[in-house]
């Protein structure tokens, strides 16, 4: 046996692969990108005697809720869709992908909606500043998940993906339930503790 | 077939083999070093005397801004990410990294983050100018240079996340069989560890630029107070980041010297379990100083932060006393890479000493921006890491060229960078001591600070001329035939078990791994083999 070989077989046995590896260092990266955001948040927020301050309307709860209930859903659907290419279910598979990537877009689709509607611009201060940077990352994230589900789905259809190598869909998952929970966390920042 | 000139330029441009794309890192390292070293050059003519002789206060500005953001960002770690690509790989008995792709998408981006911050000079206003520590509100007034180097620092920050996530998954599973994790030589210990900061302290830079930004072209008001933002916020979000980022640009240094020390004093590292336990301390404790940047701000917890600061001496003790037990009693031989490692533990230890002083709030009150602050960041990362870059420059290069550097050019290098690095950044201490605040064009002569400074400036044209004999050094050595033995300094780890430079897939066969010294124990096992025939 080559040394090729005995190296490819050690990376067989071992544990999570590569790409899942990967992945989970890379949102451990994204959540420490978040965190510097929530910690100016509640530095900000510790400082002021009201929140949101005087002069700022709380934004409205009923459009990002049915947005965060669709987010939420979308993440158990893709499991599902995890558990189905793990038994091989490729059709089953590319039909929770795309229910994923429909739902994704319509979270988008109505975060901007919400956008059009708010009461206050970024240059309103403290509070639309947080609120506009953070909630449209996160937004840009949403959208890269879209992005990276929508290849995940092409390399499906193409017959790239089986019971032995679906590591993509598993790395995917990992990045999309990490938005999911990041979203749970903006909903309660600029929704919930504004009341 | 051969490929001709152009195919084999564009065979480099495509390259995803960890060790050409560590030669690419080497490459732009070294050129932007030579900007930034310029820059110091030109900063320190103009500081030799007092009076304006050469920049205005706000050309000065920009110099010694651009200047600290190439040395840290686009020098010393790109050179340090150079030896983890190149070696990492070898080291553990490895093909490649674990996603080469990824791996040459993290090099390419860093020419396009350099060049995007020096594209500000030709910007009106000219390049940034608030410091490479960027303070707001300066930093909010800056021009279109300023956005250039939000930008460019962004894809710098991408580049080495990339980097690092790439380092921590080589380590984790592409080890070869046998290569446990206290098997791991000391050097990937120090690339793993480093990794980790990267991986958890650059995601705050790039949240801290993007908030800057939103401020400047946005309307934001985050470090805006009369908005309602907090000026000092800025300074907390760096500092947590720049930290740790400190620890970044000399972990992998104290890895190379716990590599070369053993080596050339013909002794296995002293306390090798004490050494990575120390590491991985530093790594932990380097997120909890971050504040001690900020003592004069009066807005932080000045005994919660001396402490934690103070802590750190502890494993960074620890790896002192391994260092010197590693050498004690050694046959030690002084080739250059030995003689760099020596310099970096005697330079490294006065910018560790100068470093705690300032640990205590009530000395840090009075040396605060002064130019002590100068002279210990230097020692740190000059003294220390540029020492330690030296070393691996010299101990690795016959492996990398398959060519041995002059021995004797090596030992001018180190003897004049030696003298030339004391004398520039020594009497910054004193001059720091008398009040001399860093950061400025020009000094009144009656000051007392006249004759140091020149003296400071002597030293830095004598730096100079010790990285022109390296690089004559370098040049004439890679127009000799390549006649590198395979393991020039009978030493210890995978690298050099393979051919001077080694084969595009790394290894035609690997000894077997049961310790944390295979080359070592190879050697010896063949030797007592050999008696006894």
């Amino acid at each position: 046996m080559s040394v090729s070989e005995t190296i490819a077989d050690e990376r067989a046995v071992r544990g999570t692969s590569s790409p899942i590896l990967g992945m989970v260092l890379f949102v451990a990266s994204e959540a420490m990108f978040f965190a510097a955001f929530f910690g100016v948040y509640f530095t900000i927020r510790a400082s002021q005697s009201s929140w949101p301050p005087k002069g700022i309307e709380a934004p409205k709860l009923g459009i990002p809720s049915v947005a965060t209930v669709l987010l939420v859903t979308s993440s158990f659907v893709l499991q599902a869709g995890v558990r189905a290419i793990q038994r091989g279910q490729t059709r089953r598979l590319e039909r929770l992908l795309a229910a994923t990537i429909v739902m994704g877009l319509g979270f988008l689709v109505l975060q901007v909606w919400d956008y059009s509607r708010s009461p206050f611009g970024i240059r309103s201060g403290i509070f639309p500043s947080l609120f506009y940077v953070m909630t449209s990352l996160h937004l840009a994230h949403v959208a890269g998940g879209v992005v990276f589900l929508s290849m995940i789905l092409a390399q499906s259809r193409t017959g790239q993906l089986s019971l032995e190598r679906h590591e993509p869909v598993e790395a995917g998952a990992i990045y999309w339930h990490f938005v999911d929970v990041v979203w749970i966390g903006l909903f309660t920042a600029f929704y919930l503790l504004t009341r | 077939m051969a490929p001709g000139p152009r195919g084999r330029f564009v065979s480099w441009l495509t390259t995803t083999d960890h060790k050409r794309i560590g030669i690419l890192y080497f490459l732009n390292s070294f050129l932007f070093f030579g900007v930034g070293g310029v820059f110091a050059l030109l900063m320190r003519t103009e500081l030799a005397r007092p009076g304006t002789q050469i920049f205005a206060p706000h050309a000065y500005n920009q110099l010694f801004t651009i200047h600290g953001t190439l040395m840290v960002f686009l020098f010393i770690f790109p050179v340090l990410s150079g030896f983890g690509n190149y070696f990492v790989p070898l080291q553990i008995g490895a093909l490649d990294m674990a996603f080469p792709r990824i791996n040459a998408l993290s090099f390419w981006l860093l020419p396009v983050g350099g060049l995007t911050i020096l594209s500000g000079f030709l910007t009106k206003g000219g390049a940034a100018a608030a410091g490479w520590t960027n303070y707001v509100p300066l930093a909010a007034q800056g021009r279109t240079g300023e956005d250039l180097w939000i930008v460019g620092l962004l894809i710098v920050g991408t580049s080495s996340i990339l980097g690092a996530i790439n380092f921590i998954v080589t380590i984790l599973r592409l080890r070869a069989p046998g290569m446990s994790m206290t098997r791991l030589p000391i050097f990937v210990w120090s690339i793993l560890a480093q990794s980790l900061l990267v991986v958890l302290a650059t995601p705050v830079l790039t949240a801290a630029l993007m908030m800057l930004f939103a401020d400047r072209r946005l309307g934001a008001s985050f470090f805006d107070a009369t908005r309602g933002g907090n000026v000092l916020l800025w300074q907390h979000v760096f500092w947590f980041f720049a930290h740790p980022e400190v620890y970044i640009l000399i972990l992998a240094a104290w890895g190379v010297v716990s590599e070369i020390l053993p080596v050339f004093s013909g002794k296995p590292l002293f306390g090798y379990r004490g050494v990575v336990l120390a590491f991985l301390m530093i790594t932990a404790l380097s997120f909890t100083v971050w504040a001690h940047h900020m003592f004069a701000t009066g807005a932080v917890e000045l005994p919660f932060f001396s402490a934690t600061t103070e802590l750190i001496s502890i494993p960074t003790g620890v790896l002192f006393f391994n260092w010197l037990f590693t050498l004690r009693n050694g046959k030690l031989r002084f080739e250059p890479p030995m003689l760099f490692a020596l310099g970096f533990i005697a330079m490294f230890l006065i910018g560790g000493i100068d470093g705690v002083w300032t640990a205590s709030p009530a000395v840090d009150f009075a040396l605060t921006d002064t130019y002590w602050v100068v002279a210990h960041i230097h020692y740190v990362l000059f003294g220390g890491t540029v020492f330690g870059i030296m070393a691996a420059m010299y101990y690795w290069f016959p492996k990398i060229t398959g060519r041995m550097l002059s021995k004797r050019l090596g030992q001018w290098h180190f003897w004049i960078q030696l003298v030339g690095f004391n004398l520039t950044f020594f009497p910054m201490h004193i001059l720091g001591l008398r009040g001399m605040p860093r950061r400025i064009a020009d000094y009144a002569p009656n000051r007392g600070w006249t004759f140091l400074n020149g003296l400071s400036t002597l030293g830095s044209y004598l730096i100079g001329v010790a990285m022109l004999i390296f690089l004559v050094n370098v040049i004439t050595t890679l127009r000799k035939p390549r006649t590198a033995p395979d393991d020039p300094w009978e030493a210890n780890t995978l690298e050099w078990a393979t051919s001077s430079p080694p084969p595009p897939h790394n290894f035609d066969a690997l000894p077997p791994i049961t310790s944390n010294r295979p080359v070592y124990d190879a050697r010896h096992t063949a030797a007592r083999a050999e008696g006894t025939s």
